[in-house]
């Protein structure tokens, strides 16, 4: 299930702005990787790459490669669609389709991929998502509730849950908790380290002791200079990046200097 | 944008005020140095009206004072002075005014529906055959026989196919403008649109009568041979049949649905439209699972809306419907509706009570369109539930 | 590279959407892509039918200087001055009532609206925004005509005008005083300004652009209404300015409805017609109402969409809505 991504070469466009520039990564499967770096260095629009979210956005392009165990998700021929089936994502603010019940926001996704479903089948795959994503036991008696209805918490991990129901090889999270409460942060945080079992996880977040805490491996990002676009700095084990970064700039930012 | 850039009888108008500046705040320096208002109000003073706030509100800009006026501070502060429980004349005169204007249109409202009421009932009492279900129409004084029955009829059969062929389109023209087109295309496009909603009525009646009509010959040629049923079955106008006016009804209602479709899918949250990417969704289930519930409440209300403005339309439905003498349920019979009733006969409305039996009819249709209207507001106030 | 090992083994990788659902992607994007296309066809072919049969009537000098007086079908020339200037009338009367009361409405809503009055006047603006027009005119000849016997008169037709106009700017209004922040009255507030010289010299200033764009909108939409002329003003051929006399008053789409109605009635009958000239020309009937016609719609589009344009160019020097 879980599998590798390799990026090789990235220039990240939007228009004719050159957003991030040359960035080279591995990671590896069943791993937590979290994105660090100061505001608009670019590591949300590396992860959007990942899933070919970035061209989403008219007029942004990619230059370079994105390996899934060795496929290129931007060779011609690849259909963007299928590679988001195979990539999910969690986003910033918790997005569930205002108009659908809890039970619907999950199914979404599934619906779309195989047509008919018999509804048992569907309840499984509801319900098992629901557990996965640790909410289960407090939506399972109001499933046909509009999902808007739950609180910031809750609905990030509906959204966990909906983006887990399709099965993805790969999870990516964009800041998926900055906009929910300590406790809140703690059970997605909870999931992360459940999750990572079956999934390969990227997550990008704000907030340092968030990474230290979740992840395996840190990439620092940050602008190679004012109005330069943004670069790779260095990317190692967490403990390394926090104690005994390689990089100059890496220490400043882990330690406060800036950012 | 700076004062400067303003048309120059507008930025005379604000040279006491602001200049709204993006960030900062733009009064500081004017109403605080100047005073805007800072009356320096005796102590005493109890007596709401106080004379320099009464040249205030006579005139405005007199009242700035010169800016090396001390701030006013403590009990000379007018804040202070005035008395609680006292409200100043400028707010009074103005929430008078707004309050009254108010008025105005909730009495104009409830003159309208009572005037039609007080001219039509008589009438109606009078009517010697039944006015919401006869067919016939002849309001002779001292014998009115009027029903409104073939006119209600027509009224909504037109108005719906009308629905018909405009909703699905504009829905398909608001797709394309907020989701599928270029920028460069989008943008003309809806310009384009707005402006065909700004074209008056009477030319759509003119052209459709004269130009598109014989154009459609063809078309209810083909949809009468599919007949049987009473909606396709007379077919005794080539030209100016139910049809033809539907036809004509549905490019004029198209703008309004398309622009209140496309208010709404533009306003789908970026959120939902990437969630629903990031499932792995194509464009069309994109717009399914994220524009389209979203805007729902938006198009049917928008779709009632453009539904009120066919049931109420006259000149159009008057310059291109043929009259006929017996009235038939076909769409591809002529017919009249109630607006174009009303207008065609304007020239009879010499005695009370068959005036009265057309401004009967006119309550029939202000009902109609009024609960239309209404449908679509409660339409649109429930949608607030789900989000 | 490892990319080009492993593209033998790719297809699977990626499973493609299936066929149903590319299909059913492709049939939407060419059905809302038809869509569009079919809605262009009646706006370019009504705009050249009326600008290719009425640009050259109104290239005439005498379209902009004369009336239709003592003109026939058959007769060349004659003008639509009588048109204009009693559209204008009306519009500018009905214009200078609506605004004012139409614009504190706005206020009222926005800035006073409190309590079950405040909803009784939002419903009211709403029935009133869904009167039909032909209701509209009703109206006014019962109250007017038929309870205080007036005679049908231009002024009337105004009035009119008033219940269909005010609607529209009141709502264009309330939008544009939404669309100033609060910050901007709260800033005022904290320096001690009373609330009406705050929306006085504040919020309306701020908002004025947009105020500007929405009665130029209303204008443009009573401008083209028919239905109330047809009940509470006869059609006159000749120039009538006066506005509050009970003679019958001339308007543009008065014109057009006169016109429609020419267009049949004069052919055949008559052995000759007058050339431009006014010298006879043997041969078969001809008929003038049809240029008179689309001359006029082109006139009245022509004031229409010139207005709408205005607005959209105050509209850009708006400065709470960019």
């Amino acid at each position: 299930m879980a599998k590798r991504i390799e990026g090789k070469n990235l220039n990240i466009y939007y228009g004719k702005f050159l957003a991030v520039s040359n960035v080279n990564f591995t990671i590896a499967p069943n791993s937590v990787t979290a994105f660090i770096g100061p505001s608009g260095c670019g590591k949300s629009t590396v992860l959007r790459t990942l899933n070919r979210m970035h061209e989403v956005i008219a007029g942004a392009s990619v230059q370079g490669k994105v390996l899934l165990d060795g496929d290129d998700i931007y060779e011609s021929g690849i259909d963007p669609v299928a590679v988001r089936r195979t990539i999910g994502m969690v986003f910033q603010r918790p997005n569930p389709f205002p108009t659908m019940s809890i039970y619907d926001n999950v199914a979404a996704g599934l619906k779309l991929q195989s047509g008919r479903i018999r509804k048992s089948e569907l309840d499984a795959v509801v319900e098992k998502s629901l557990r996965s994503a640790n909410l289960w036991g407090e939506v399972q008696d109001r499933l046909n509730k509009p999902g808007a209805g739950l609180s910031g918490g809750q609905q990030q991990r509906l959204c966990i849950a909906r983006a887990i129901a399709v099965a993805p090889d790969v999870l990516l999270m964009d800041e998926p908790c900055s906009a929910l409460d300590p406790i809140s942060t703690m059970a997605i945080e909870d999931l992360i380290r459940v999750l990572k079992k079956d999934y390969t996880i990227v997550i990008v977040t704000h907030n340092m002791q968030q990474a230290a805490r979740i992840s395996e491996r840190t990439a620092f990002f940050n602008l190679a200079g004012v109005g330069q676009p943004g670069e790779l700095v260095e990317m190692d084990d967490t403990q390394t990046i926090f104690t005994n970064p390689t990089d100059k700039r890496t220490e400043d930012y882990i330690s406060g200097a800036f950012g | 944008m700076a004062d400067g850039d303003l048309p120059t009888d507008l930025a005379s108008r604000s040279t006491n005020g602001v200049t709204p500046a993006r960030g900062g705040n733009p009064f500081a320096s004017r109403i605080g140095g100047g005073g805007v208002g800072l009356q320096p109000a005796p102590p005493a003073a109890a007596a709401p009206v106080q004379p320099a706030a009464l040249v205030g509100s006579a005139e405005p800009l007199a009242a700035a004072a010169p800016s090396d006026a001390p701030p006013v501070t403590g009990a000379g502060s007018p804040a202070l002075g005035t008395p609680k429980g006292k409200v100043r004349l400028g707010d009074r005169v103005l929430l008078a005014l707004t309050t009254g204007a108010a008025g105005f249109v909730v009495v104009l409202v409830v003159l309208v529906a009572f005037f039609l009421l007080v001219k039509s009932v008589p009438s109606i009492l009078d009517d010697k055959v039944n006015f919401l279900t006869s067919t016939e129409w002849s309001p002779t004084p001292g014998n009115l026989r009027f029903g409104i029955a073939p006119l209600l009829y027509t009224t909504v059969v037109i108005s719906i196919l009308a629905m018909i062929l405009a909703v699905p389109t504009a829905i398909g023209i608001a797709l394309f403008i907020t989701h599928y087109a270029p920028k460069s295309i989008a943008r003309p496009v809806a310009y384009a649109i707005d402006l065909l909603a700004a074209i008056p009525s009477i030319i759509y009646g003119i052209w459709g009568a004269r130009v598109l009509a014989p154009h459609l010959v063809g078309a209810q040629h083909a949809l009468y041979h599919l007949g049987g049923v009473p909606l396709f079955k007379d077919r005794n106008v080539p030209t100016g049949s139910l049809f033809n006016g539907g036809v004509v009804l549905a490019i004029m209602i198209l703008p309004i649905v398309t622009a209140i479709s496309r208010d709404v899918f533009e306003r789908t949250p970026r959120e939902n439209i990437e969630a629903a990417w990031a499932l792995g969704a194509t464009k069309w289930e994109m717009v399914r699972l994220a524009v389209l519930p979203y805007g729902r409440a938006g198009v049917i209300s928008g779709a009632m809306l453009g539904l009120g403005r066919a049931l109420g339309e006259t000149i159009a439905v008057f310059l291109i419907l043929s009259k006929v003498s017996h009235f038939s349920p076909s769409m591809f019979s002529g017919g009249e509706t109630i607006a174009s009733k009303i207008a065609n006969s304007a020239s009879e409305f010499n005695d009370p009570a068959s005036t009265g039996a057309y401004i009967a009819a006119g309550l029939v249709l202000f009902v109609l369109t009024f609960v239309v209207n209404a449908a679509a507001r409660t339409i649109v106030n429930r949608r607030k539930d789900f989000t | 590279m490892t990319a080009t090992l492993t593209r033998s083994a790719r297809p699977t990788v990626f499973a493609r959407p299936s066929g149903a659902r590319k299909f059913k992607n492709g049939l939407a994007t060419t059905l809302v892509t038809a869509a569009f296309l079919v809605a262009l066809v009646p706006l370019v072919w009504l705009l050249w039918t009326v600008i290719s049969k009425g640009f050259h009537v109104i290239m005439s000098s005498s379209w902009w200087t004369e009336s239709q007086h003592n003109q026939t079908q058959k007769t060349p020339g004659g003008g639509a001055l009588h048109a204009i200037v009693g559209t204008l009338e009306q519009v500018a009367l009905c214009s200078v009532i609506s605004v004012p009361i139409a614009i504190l409405v706005g206020i009222y809503l926005v800035e006073y609206a409190r309590g079950p009055f405040a909803r009784v006047t939002t419903f009211m603006v709403d029935i009133l925004t869904g009167i039909p027009s032909i209701v509209a005119a009703l109206f006014i000849y019962a109250l007017f005509v038929s309870t205080f016997h007036h005679l049908r008169s231009g002024w009337l037709v105004s009035m009119a005008l008033v219940i269909l106009m005010v609607p529209v700017i009141v709502r264009t209004t309330e939008e544009m005083l939404k669309l100033v922040p609060n910050e901007l009255r709260e800033a005022s507030y904290a320096l001690g300004v009373p609330k009406w010289k705050t929306i006085a010299k504040i919020v309306l200033p701020t908002a004025f652009t947009g105020l500007v764009t929405g009665v130029i909108l209303g204008v443009a939409r009573v401008a083209g209404e028919t239905a109330p002329l047809l009940i509470l003003v006869g059609y006159a051929q000749g120039m009538n300015a006066n506005l509050f006399g009970t003679k019958f008053q001339g308007s543009l789409p008065g014109m057009i409805n006169d016109e429609f109605t020419n267009l049949n009635t004069a052919t055949g009958g008559s052995a000759y017609h007058l050339d431009p000239n006014g010298k006879r020309v043997a041969g078969g009937a001809i008929n003038y109402a049809p240029d008179r016609m689309w001359g006029a719609a082109l006139t009245l589009i022509a004031i229409v969409l010139l207005l709408n344009v205005i607005a959209r160019f105050v509209a850009r020097f708006n400065k709470v809505s960019q």
